[in-house]
């Protein structure tokens, strides 16, 4: 496995979007931290106070030996453990889709962070609407590696679906930023019509007041 | 430093190792409301303290360990029981960090314990020794870090009940520790742990040997009872897997059984072995004591039955570690741990690592542990930008 960047390696673009939205010297929890990227950059290169989760054995410890602290958890379970405000940013990426609960996750993040931040993979991209229209079959949007039956996306949602879900649940969606295949970005403050449709994922920094 | 409490060579020569005198001038309070006059704490260190004195890593011992971590013990000519973990190179690098290890209360390497001597009577104190706990031994080591001068330990670690004390110095002197290190351990004993220690000081009390605790100064040794009690426990130290691959159903230097009731087995063979040299070198009441301190640990218990209390603010950052096949000290023992530390917004890492050897896997050559655990020091070595030894 992809151990942590120390050096200023360039950051995975989203994760960067993400490390963009956070203040210098707050306090971070990374839900889903994975090998540990993002808090490495965010510790680096903004002085934050990062936290991880993270549910592979493989990625807790490269995290933990690369100085991080991170523990081995679980999204739908672990957060009810954080008590309310312990951090400035509760950050969540690509991983809500993955969740049993993904409602009372949203919750938990806007609980536990002043902010959260939170990426989905777009199932609205019209790639995967072509493919189910044309060709009658499931696309799951991170390219090849999965099949219906075995993406850890058991929630898939789109962008429209998300921010329909914010309203709900009285979340604030303070900036949205989404990006298509090529890597382009587009911001606004909530996500325009045409992003469901044309990019590929979306990060949103959500307020709860 | 007062005259009388100076280490002093000539009070105990032929004994290997460092010792310092405590409890002279005030006798140490012990959580039973029982005092000790002077007693003596007898402890190791490797590797050198650095000039601010930042570098030290208090290593606390289990059960039926001691203070010489590593290299070769002068009491018992065995090796440290942390070998792999301590020395030049290693996890705790010696040639970064200042190690020190100090034989808990109770114990019978040097510190205070029943089989020392009482100042009072001149005689074994035998089980006039009051009971202790963990918080003691915790003060007790906290009086000799004050006597060296340290004013903060970079970090507190230990293993199984090495891990309780750990957690201890955590929630009683969050001011005096960078770091805790608190391995395959628990916030308190449980019911299940707590039985398997009332087998053993069953079995040592059922040894007539055993004189109801007077065996020293009747010139006896409770060798059968110990050594049973070291059989059970060494039970509960491996794992179904490590025993299974370790010895399956091989028999003893025999081809068939032998329809009688010698070590057919090898691996009767192999528990006679580990009770038998156990009995060379450890104490039967010391024994009794350290395991009624484990049974006594409840780090809640001490903070109004909410574990999170005895961590609430801590500047302190832990690095809480488990492994898969302990059932000792199972990982949802740490879980509870961490789920504490988590509900104060404490600095808190987990890892629970893969191994199949049961809870002695703390002891043992496992890589990934080393990895998390070296790594986790430097990280914090890192965030206080430690000097260098």
């Amino acid at each position: 496995m992809s151990r942590p960047q120390r050096s200023a390696a360039p950051l995975r673009l989203d994760l960067q979007i993400i490390a963009d939205m956070i203040e210098p010297r707050t306090r971070v929890l990374d839900v889903g931290c994975g090998d540990g990227a993002l808090l490495a950059y965010l510790d680096r290169a903004k002085g934050v106070d990062g936290r991880g989760i993270e549910l592979s054995q493989a990625g807790v410890n490269a995290c933990v030996s690369h100085g991080l602290s991170v523990i081995q958890g679980d999204a739908d379970t672990d957060l009810k453990d954080y008590p309310k405000h312990s951090f400035d940013y509760a950050v969540l990426s690509q991983t809500l889709p993955a969740t049993s609960d993904p409602k009372g996750v949203l919750l938990d993040l806007m609980r536990i962070g002043r902010h959260a931040i939170v990426s989905i993979p777009n199932f609205g991209y019209w790639r995967l609407r072509l493919s189910l229209l044309m060709g009658g079959q499931i696309a799951i949007p991170d390219g090849n590696a999965h099949r219906w039956h075995d993406t850890p996306n058991i929630h898939p949602c789109t962008i429209a679906d998300f921010v329909e879900l914010s309203a709900e649940l009285g979340i604030r969606i303070l900036r949205s930023v989404s990006i298509d295949r090529r890597g382009r970005i587009r911001q606004s403050g909530t996500p325009r019509p045409l992003a469901n449709l044309v990019d590929e994922q979306a990060i949103f920094l959500l307020r709860k007041d | 430093m007062a005259a009388e409490d100076a280490l002093s060579e000539a009070e105990a020569p032929a004994r290997p190792g460092l010792y310092a005198e405590f409890g002279r001038d005030q006798p140490f309070k012990l959580d039973s409301g029982a005092e000790l006059g002077p007693f003596t704490i007898a402890y190791q260190t490797y590797g050198k303290l650095n000039a601010a004195k930042s570098n030290a890593i208090l290593v606390c011992h289990a059960l039926s360990g001691d203070q010489f971590v590593t290299g070769i013990n002068p009491l018992t000519g065995r090796e440290g029981w942390w070998e792999p973990m301590v020395g030049p190179g290693l996890t705790l690098d010696t040639e970064r960090y200042f190690v020190l290890c100090a034989n808990v209360l109770g114990g019978c390497m040097g510190t205070a314990g029943p089989k020392e001597i009482c100042p009072a009577t001149g005689e074994p104190w035998g089980l006039s020794f009051p009971v202790i706990t963990v918080a003691d031994m915790v003060r007790a080591q906290k009086l000799l870090i004050d006597r060296l001068g340290i004013e903060k330990l970079f970090c507190v670690t230990g293993g199984s009940m090495g891990g309780m004390q750990a957690l201890q110095w955590a929630a009683s002197y969050p001011e005096r520790l960078v770091t805790a290190v608190p391995v395959a351990t628990a916030a308190r004993h449980s019911a299940q742990n707590i039985a398997f220690h009332e087998v053993g000081r069953q079995a040592i009390m059922a040894d007539p040997d055993w004189c109801e605790g007077d065996y020293l100064r009747r010139g006896k040794v409770p060798q059968r009872g110990l050594a049973v009690a070291r059989m059970a426990a060494h039970i509960t130290y491996l794992s179904e897997a490590a025993l299974h691959r370790k010895f399956g159903r091989n028999l003893q230097d025999r081809l068939s059984i032998t329809y009688g009731f010698d070590a057919d087995f090898q691996v009767e063979s192999y528990l006679r072995h580990q009770g038998s040299t156990f009995v060379d070198r450890f104490d039967a009441n010391s024994y009794l004591y350290i395991t009624r301190a484990m049974d006594y640990f409840d780090l809640a218990q001490e903070h109004g039955g909410v574990l999170a209390n005895a961590f609430r603010k801590s500047p302190v950052r832990f690095c809480v570690i488990s492994f898969t096949s302990d059932w000792l000290f199972p990982t949802r023992e740490c879980k509870e741990i961490v789920r504490a530390l988590n509900s104060v917004a404490a600095n808190v890492s987990f890892v629970e690592v893969r191994s199949d050897k049961g809870h002695d896997a703390f002891l043992l050559d496992e890589p990934e542990f080393f990895a998390t655990f070296s790594g986790f020091l430097a990280g914090a070595a890192e965030h206080i930008g430690l000097e260098p030894a």
